[in-house]
């Protein structure tokens, strides 16, 4: 049977929202009316402007509250992410590899192309880990080179296979004008012109990442914003044995 | 302003000293060496200016055309230059952009040359001075109109005519400081960019046009609003010293220049780092321009529970790095950051302790601190939250250049209504609590007075350590932000030349001798 939901206010299936906009026309009447029929545009039912003020002389900022008829089936909704496996504990995956593969799984990790941010990297990566999460430098099962910010993917690969590393980690914070789909997919073309593409697990990290993203551009999974240390090693971890059994299989 | 935490004045002391004898051995480095961009900082500032048709820099293509000679200096080369053709620097500079070599002109008399070197450099030196006394102006006339602590924001847009707007508007909401953020690939470039510039990448070029059109903008609002609004750059990366020279020629106001930060957070050699901050730093003193330093970093790479005293040890050894190179304590912008776990019990009376010690250890400096960023999770509502607190412990500990924390930070780089929000609030918890810091003495054996004096006992230990392995090797082994930095490794080394006998730096003689600084 369907489960429709809709937003939930202060009673069910109330349908209120909360939203805050900025318009390019100045503070009055005219600007209030206008961002309450915009408002109306966007599908929702009813609208009510709470706030506005005035930014510049042309600007004006909105706090409104609106109410929506839509709602969504819960029961057809599929998410971003595979929910059926867990992330393991740091000591859990050390055990696992122990168990599975039998020597220390080698990861190598850079923000990549002209990108400086390094604190995603270093929240999965770093011996301290981010928010009481250890970083893969941590594990006692995994060698962890983090080559931080700012390297291009041709170096990332050329350390790769020095290293003979079993994953490639890329971060990407900035996304403006897209620059983080063009360099990402640029990893991966470089990958697979080497023909060395099937000899790594490739992750993509980013906090607007999302792991269909990261799939459609050839990598075999993307962690974006809440993701620790333990998500991205369980999954490499994970993706090597389930690797192995299929080459064993093919056999 | 009154002290609070009974910090031992003996403990400061050594500090300091410590921070002497770290920095004494690298400026005996720094001053027998020049750079490439040193040298082009010099050129710019006796005229040098322009680009060529495929966007490579006048000033570039003269140091470049040294060659090995690079320890010689530039500066005679450009007014032998000047003097041979008889041509003004702009029409050199449009012969130099379509391929004229000036390093053929064979070199006139030394003292013709010397004499035409210290007027072009005087000439554009009076240009300094007039900004500088323009600001003076300024200050006095709309004196008590701004903000206190000077509540600073970031653009962002990649298009510097869109970043006016936003800055613009900013500035009318009451934002004092404003910055306009590089585009992210800057600091690696080994030139600056010519001309108004339209295309980035989560940041706008740094160009001095785009500069020019930045203060223009910025002048308007002070006009209309009575109010002087201070202009921000970044004088780090590769060019610290061009970025220096190209904002004293149009007045910015502030600028990021940090003695370590390009070696740690960007992988730029060290030598060639502390030749450049030197003179970068010069030609800010000069400028009358105040100076930020990059603390913050140093919290957002590691926890900034544990490695409080990482900041204020590198805030001792930028202040003595800022001496060396003539800046006045109220230049310099010792920076610092509220970036605790929110999640740890008692957070904000570290915070406070270690803000209001900063206060108390440099009384004169204008400290500039940094709102939360590694902890903002998306919930923007917390976020608001945590932004509140901190905007509480500046206005409570007297914190001089504030940088608003944004709710959506973690998100977007800021829409105009996340701007709008941070000062709008920033303003009613400063105006609520304004006294607040004049009503309150903290207990002798309490969280706070005892938090800031552990920090200043780690920070000495911290010091000493360095004093006895040497700053360069600290650095090496990853002292400091756990990053390790090999001397030989990183950006830029291939640009560093030692001074030969025949150097000669008109521009360096003036700022050294009006600075008094060795």
């Amino acid at each position: 049977m369907a489960q429709i939901v809709k937003p939930y206010g202060d009673t069910l299936d109330d349908g209120r929202v909360q939203l805050s906009f900025t318009l390019p026309v100045p503070c009055g009447p005219r600007a209030l009316e206008a961002a309450r029929e915009i408002v109306l545009t966007w599908g929702f039912s009813e609208c009510e402007i709470a706030h506005a003020a005035a930014m510049a002389d042309s600007f004006t900022f909105f706090v409104a509250y609106a109410k929506t008829e839509h709602g969504i089936d819960f029961d057809l909704v599929k998410a971003d992410v595979d929910e059926s496996t867990h992330p393991m504990t740091m000591d859990e995956t050390d055990e696992f590899i122990r168990k599975e593969i039998g020597r220390k799984v080698i990861v190598v990790g850079a923000c990549t192309g002209f990108d400086a941010h390094t604190v995603g990297i270093d929240a999965i990566m770093n011996m301290k880990g981010y928010n009481h999460h250890f970083g893969l430098e941590r594990y006692q099962m995994i060698e962890a080179h983090n080559l931080g910010a700012q390297v291009p993917n041709e170096k990332l690969i050329e350390y790769a296979e020095k290293c003979r590393a079993d994953a490639i980690l890329v971060s990407q914070v900035v996304t403006q004008k897209d620059i983080h789909i063009q360099n990402l997919t640029r990893l991966i073309e470089l990958l697979e012109a080497a023909g060395t593409r099937d000899r790594y697990v490739c992750v993509a990290g980013g906090p607007r990442l999302s792991n269909k993203l990261a799939a459609q551009l050839g990598y075999d999974a993307g962690f974006g914003k809440g993701s620790y240390a333990d998500d991205v090693a369980s999954f490499i971890v994970r993706k090597m044995v389930e690797r192995k059994k299929n080459e064993q299989l093919l056999r | 302003m009154r002290e609070k935490l009974g910090l031992s004045k003996e403990k400061i002391a050594e500090a300091r000293e410590r921070a002497i004898s770290i920095v004494e051995p690298v400026m005996s480095f720094v001053d027998r060496h020049t750079s490439v961009t040193v040298e082009r900082a010099t050129v710019r500032l006796l005229g040098a200016d322009g680009a060529n048709g495929d966007g490579v820099p006048v000033p570039n293509l003269i140091v470049d055309s040294l060659g090995g000679a690079l320890g010689d200096g530039a500066a005679a080369r450009y007014a032998n230059a000047v003097l041979a053709t008889e041509l003004t620097p702009a029409e050199l500079n449009d012969r130099v952009a379509k391929g004229f070599d000036i390093s053929k002109i064979p070199m006139s008399d030394r003292a013709k040359v010397h004499a035409m070197g210290e007027q072009l450099a005087r000439q554009n030196l009076d240009r300094v001075d007039q900004n500088r006394s323009f600001r003076e102006q300024k200050l006095r006339q709309y004196e008590g109109r701004n903000n206190n602590p000077l509540l600073y924001l970031i653009v962002a847009t990649g298009n510097i005519y869109e970043d006016v707007k936003q800055a613009q508007s900013a500035a009318l909401r009451g934002a004092d400081v404003i910055a306009v953020i590089r585009t992210t690939a800057q600091s690696l470039l080994d030139y600056v960019p010519y001309g108004a510039t339209t295309e980035g990448f989560g940041g706008t070029y740094a160009t001095q046009e785009n500069f020019r059109i930045m203060r223009n903008a910025l002048d308007e609002i002070c006009e209309r609003e009575h109010r002087y609004i201070y202009l921000t750059n970044y004088a780090s990366g590769l060019c610290m010293p061009e970025i220096a020279a190209m904002g004293a020629l149009e007045r910015l106001d502030m600028m990021l220049n940090d003695s370590m930060y390009g070696i740690l957070f960007r992988d730029i050699n060290m030598y060639r780092t502390f030749v450049d901050q030197k003179f970068s730093r010069m030609i800010n003193a000069y400028a009358g321009i105040i100076i930020n330093t990059g603390e913050d970093n140093y919290l957002t790479t590691s926890d900034a529970y544990e490695k409080a005293y990482t900041v204020l040890a590198s805030q001792f050894l930028n202040e003595r790095f800022a001496y060396a190179a003539g800046l006045k304590p109220s230049q310099m912008g010792l920076g610092h950051a509220f970036e605790m776990d929110p999640s740890i019990p008692n957070g904000f009376l570290y915070e406070y302790a270690q803000a209001q010690m900063a206060r108390e250890i440099f009384p004169e400096h204008p400290l500039k601190y940094m709102p939360p960023t590694k902890h903002m999770s998306g919930d923007i509502f917390k976020g608001l939250v945590m932004d509140t607190m901190f905007n509480f412990v500046s206005k409570a500990t007297g914190q001089n250049i504030h940088l608003l924390g944004m709710l959506t930070e973690a998100i977007h780089t800021p829409f105009m209504m996340d701007r709008y929000i941070a000062v709008d609030t920033a303003k009613y918890v400063m105006d609520n609590m304004a006294d607040f810091g004049d009503e309150v003495e903290f207990r002798k054996d309490g969280v706070i007075v005892k938090r800031a004096h552990e920090v200043l006992d780690q920070t000495l230990d911290f010091l000493r350590e360095v004093e006895r392995l040497g700053l360069m090797d600290s650095i090496e082994q990853g002292l400091f932000a756990d990053i390790k930095r090999p001397k030989d490794g990183g950006k830029g080394l291939e640009g560093l030349a030692e001074k030969a006998d025949e150097y000669w730096n008109p521009v360096e003689q003036q700022l050294k001798s009006a600075l008094a600084v060795r």
